[in-house]
């Protein structure tokens, strides 16, 4: 969707990280999802570049 | 004193979260200090500064979560750091009580909101650019609130935003507006014909609140951190939103706000604008008013001046109307400035500038600067009047409380005004300071009593000294904290309240050139 679609179109909202940001656009009407977010391969950096590596990105 | 922590392998909870729950625990009766981070090394070494790192910390990762009380004594630590695992359980059940099913990745997310068209990304700066790259390549558009996302992973986020026609706003972008409705820390504005895009999050807060105070509103207000106008990032985004509002139906005049872009970053600007036949208005603050000309645009030189034209030309005043409108509010400062200059005595000779939000530190050291002259800062103009230290003032001071010494381990200000209200003290008892000057920034994100943090502070700094207390509010009446209650709290503590940051610091500048006032 171009910028200019997004302006013309109902805001639909994906939220990742913190749910203050949800709850602020719950109470103005915009519908938001929150996303369970963790640190990605437990946080560990090695690990993450393993998986990055057998993933092939 | 005593310290008692527990490690809580694998959780995970949001920052701001974790900092609401350590600030009730703090005021559990016995316990001085509480903290619950996840135990990354640079929390580690927060915790060791503050006498909290037990040796079974020493080994937690990233995913594991810290919690530490520090107590007056032994039993006091066992029962704060009881009641603090109880605070941190009742605020998960407040976060997942709702029933509602949270997918683990955006791409599930897009599954459950069909039609999905934004993502707000506000997790730590290290995973925020593979988010944003994700939401990219599903066509979404982006918000990066987060900070300290590397240089070089931005700029890939950026390029492939721009490839896609895609909004990147952000990283470090504070604020939003999009389609009426405030993405981060945001203020409730009308909305209406102006549209706005602003490298700068406070910035952007101040503009589209006095055009809202005015009258007038906002079909757009897009942020974009303020990395984009560095000349490796060429205004990817800022460009972007600029072209969006040209195309727009519903954005009759256009509103710019930045410091000076790099000037490569200036030419692209007015490149894009050859097309536009829209009014532009452009506070590049400090920037030569003849170069913000030669790319098509008004300059305005201050946030407020730029508010003020966008709304004299969304409403159609005249030019002459408009400079009549600025003299005469101009001469009413100059009186104010006169009678408040008489109480001060012979001693009291600085401004201490005490703010929460950069962009108004930074906007008011560009206009005491012509009037008082060197302002000395943490975020200095020019880098020769950089303070020694940051938790000291010298002279004239203006201090940037969202600088990294001030906020490691710490929410931002807008959300803990621990620290400034501790300061405000300080400068209080110090006889030569004349004026206290602060910014409040309120909207959805910010501290949500604002009132009650700082109005006692401001009538006990009244008793401790005899300096006078100018005080900015950024938002509006629509704002959850309310702006007209917060303003009249202030006034009864004994502040003089002003509601822009530029008549705020011309103020200040005109008590301070004249401090007999005769």
């Amino acid at each position: 969707m171009k910028t200019i679609d997004l302006f013309t179109s109902e805001l639909k909202v994906i939220n990742v990280g913190l749910t203050s940001f949800k709850e602020s656009l719950e109470q103005e009407g915009v519908k938001v999802v929150q996303v369970d977010w963790r640190p990605p391969a437990g946080g560990d950096e090695e690990a993450m570049e393993a998986l990055r590596r057998l993933m092939g990105k | 004193m005593a310290a008692k922590g527990v490690i809580r392998k694998g959780e995970y909870f949001d920052s701001v979260t974790l900092m609401l729950v350590a600030r009730d625990a703090s005021k559990i009766d016995g316990v001085i200090d509480a903290t619950i981070v996840m135990g990354t090394a640079q929390n580690k070494s927060i915790l060791e500064m503050s006498e909290m790192l037990l040796d079974e910390f020493r080994d937690a990762s990233d995913n594991d979560l810290i919690i530490a009380v520090k107590a007056k004594d032994e039993a006091a630590a066992v029962l704060g750091l009881k009641k603090t695992e109880e605070l941190l359980e009742k605020s998960r059940q407040r976060t997942t009580d709702s029933s509602e099913y949270m997918p683990k990745s955006i791409e599930s997310a897009i599954n459950v909101l069909p039609g999905a068209n934004m993502v707000i990304i506000s997790v730590a700066g290290k995973y925020a650019a593979e988010e944003a790259m994700k939401a990219l390549q599903h066509d979404l558009h982006v918000m990066i609130f987060s900070d300290n996302v590397p240089k070089d992973k931005t700029l890939e986020v950026k390029k492939l935003g721009r490839e896609k026609g895609l909004l990147v706003m952000g990283p470090d972008c504070g604020t939003a507006i999009i389609n009426g409705a405030p993405l981060g820390f945001a203020n409730v504005v009308n909305r209406g014909d102006i549209g706005i895009v602003s490298a700068a999050g406070t910035g952007l807060q101040e503009v589209s609140s006095i055009i809202s105070n005015e009258g007038s509103g906002i079909s757009q207000g897009i942020g974009t951190g303020g990395i984009d106008m560095k000349i490796d990032f060429g205004g990817l985004s800022f460009l972007t939103g600029v072209e969006a509002l040209i195309a727009d139906p519903q954005t009759e005049v256009i509103t710019l706000i930045s410091k000076p872009p790099h000037p490569e970053v200036l030419e692209r600007i007015g490149e894009v604008l050859k097309t536009n036949r829209k009014p532009v208005v452009a506070a590049f603050l400090g920037a030569d008013p003849a170069l913000v000309r030669s790319i098509g645009a008004i300059p305005a030189s201050s946030l407020e001046e730029a508010a003020l034209l966008s709304v004299s030309l969304s409403k159609g005043i005249s030019m002459e109307q408009f400079n009549k409108e600025i003299e005469e509010s101009e001469n009413e400062l100059k009186e104010l400035a006169k009678g408040l200059a008489k109480q001060l005595r012979p001693e009291q000779k600085y401004v201490r500038g005490l703010f929460q939000g950069g962009t108004l530190a930074y906007e008011t050291q560009v206009i005491l600067k012509d009037m008082i002259g060197d302002i000395n800062s943490n975020a200095p103009l020019d880098p020769r009047l950089r303070l020694a230290d940051s938790w000291r003032s010298v002279g004239h001071t203006v201090v940037d409380l969202g600088e990294d010494e001030f906020t490691v381990g710490r929410p931002h200000p807008q959300i803990d005004f621990s620290l400034r209200n501790k300061r405000i003290l300080e400068e209080a008892r110090d006889k030569s300071v004349a004026i206290i000057y602060l910014d409040v920034v309120i909207g959805h994100g910010t501290n949500p009593n604002p009132g009650e943090e700082l109005a006692p502070v401001i009538s006990e700094a009244r008793t401790a000294g005899n300096a006078l207390i100018i005080v900015t509010v950024t938002g509006t009446d629509r704002d959850p904290q309310n702006k007209h209650k917060i303003v009249k709290m202030y006034r009864d503590a004994g502040a003089i309240v002003l509601e822009r940051n530029a008549s705020a610091s011309r103020l200040a500048g005109y008590i301070l050139q004249d401090p007999r006032g005769n």
